[in-house]
């Protein structure tokens, strides 16, 4: 079973995520921001992680870069899923190193597509 | 109170409608999709039920609402990508035919395209693989029933959730543009299909012969005597040892004679090649 950790300051959002993966076989993590999930990722790193853009404590872009530096042997894949759903954002989510982009809201069948383009689905 | 409900007499006079015009069958089972699909349609015009809309498909002089209706009631499910593995083996096989094919343009039908997603596809596979201008570049001509999904297609404008269903953020990058809510496909993109309106079961083939013919998951809300009827005009449409891609439910076996499983490209379709002997017998006859 392949595990998601969904990185979102919003519970609902997390709730629903979690609900929508659950249904697609994942084994769901939650962090409430991007300090949280990197002690989450350095203690058992996932298959993907669902981030969010604005978190308190930590970005998802500062998590991003703090990902990067880790040095974890094998990164996850990380998806962005954030209302910030202009070209520019997604530009920098990309080139900083995110390997997919979901625009909020999302539902069931664009969150499956991009776990299926990442290939964790 | 409540509107009456509607009869049954009413969903199967436009079920039968909808057979009629675009060959589509509505399984029993699926029925309340009817009610569902026309409700925009019902709430327009005031009326209460599919008994009164019948009324006045009945009573009406121009084929205008008759259009409407088949158009509500057509399945346009669709997505960027689908089947991201079959149009990959499409683009191996294209590549193969140019080796083969140097002196024209190769031919791509994409029949039953709903708002154009798959052609679409192609032409960003195709041009990322090397083949987007000149004589590399495939000919893609997509076809559809419905004026409205048709002008959709044309207009390149999806929504946020159109575009995100299988299409990865980087292709979004290169080809599409954000427009409000939506995304529009750049016209470097959309120049490269030519959209048609075509009817499948009723209409001859678009002129010209084709090299590869995509008609995916269109076939399975056909009678088996419709698809036979499509099999044919499909038939007529494709060069010899040409490829016939379909959805992954659908088959030619045992409903057509025309295409047999292709070897080289699992789950395509090769057109028959007339023997030597029966060409001789055509020319002579």
């Amino acid at each position: 079973m392949k595990t998601c950790l969904v990185v979102d300051d919003s519970k609902v959002i997390r709730k629903v995520a979690r609900h929508i993966l659950e249904t697609l076989d994942f084994e769901v993590r939650e962090a409430g921001d991007g300090r949280e999930a990197l002690d989450s990722c350095l203690d058992t790193p996932p298959d993907v992680i669902l981030l969010d853009w604005n978190m308190p404590v930590m970005s998802g872009m500062d998590f991003l870069r703090a990902l990067k530096d880790s040095g974890l042997p094998t990164r996850p894949k990380v998806v962005f899923c954030t209302t910030e759903n202009g070209m520019a954002y997604i530009r920098a989510a990309i080139e900083a190193g995110a390997d997919e982009y979901v625009m909020k809201p999302f539902d069931r069948e664009t969150l499956e597509s991009k776990l299926q383009i990442v290939g964790v689905a | 109170m409540p509107p009456p409900q509607s009869t049954a007499s009413a969903m199967n006079m436009i079920a039968a409608l909808l057979e009629q015009r675009s060959g589509q069958q509505i399984a029993a089972n699926r029925a309340w999709r009817i009610e569902t699909a026309l409700k925009p349609i019902l709430r327009e015009r005031g009326l209460a039920n599919l008994d009164e809309l019948v009324a006045q498909l009945v009573a009406a002089r121009s084929g205008e609402l008759g259009d409407q209706v088949v158009d509500a009631l057509l399945n346009q499910e669709t997505s960027f990508f689908r089947d991201a593995a079959v149009l990959d083996a499409v683009g191996d096989a294209v590549q193969e035919m140019r080796h083969q094919v140097s002196d024209r343009r190769l031919r791509i039908w994409s029949a039953g395209c709903s708002t154009g997603q798959e052609p679409l596809s192609l032409a960003m596979l195709f041009a990322e693989r090397g083949m987007g201008d000149g004589l590399c570049a495939p000919e893609i001509v997509a076809t559809d029933l419905s004026p409205a999904a048709l002008a959709r297609a044309r207009s390149g404008k999806f929504s946020q959730f159109e575009i995100q269903r299988g299409l990865p953020v980087r292709r979004m990058m290169t080809w599409f543009d954000s427009q409000g809510g939506d995304w529009v496909a750049k016209h470097d993109l959309v120049r490269r299909v030519q959209f048609r309106q075509h009817n499948l079961t009723a209409d001859p083939a678009p002129p010209g012969k084709f090299d590869i013919i995509l008609c995916r998951n269109v076939l399975l809300y056909f009678s088996p005597a419709m698809r036979r009827t499509v099999f044919d005009v499909l038939s007529s449409a494709i060069r010899p040892g040409g490829l016939l891609v379909l959805g992954a439910g659908e088959t030619v076996i045992g409903q057509t004679e025309h295409f047999t499983p292709s070897e080289r490209f699992r789950g395509f379709y090769r057109a028959a090649i007339p023997s030597l002997h029966t060409s001789r017998a055509a020319a002579a006859g």
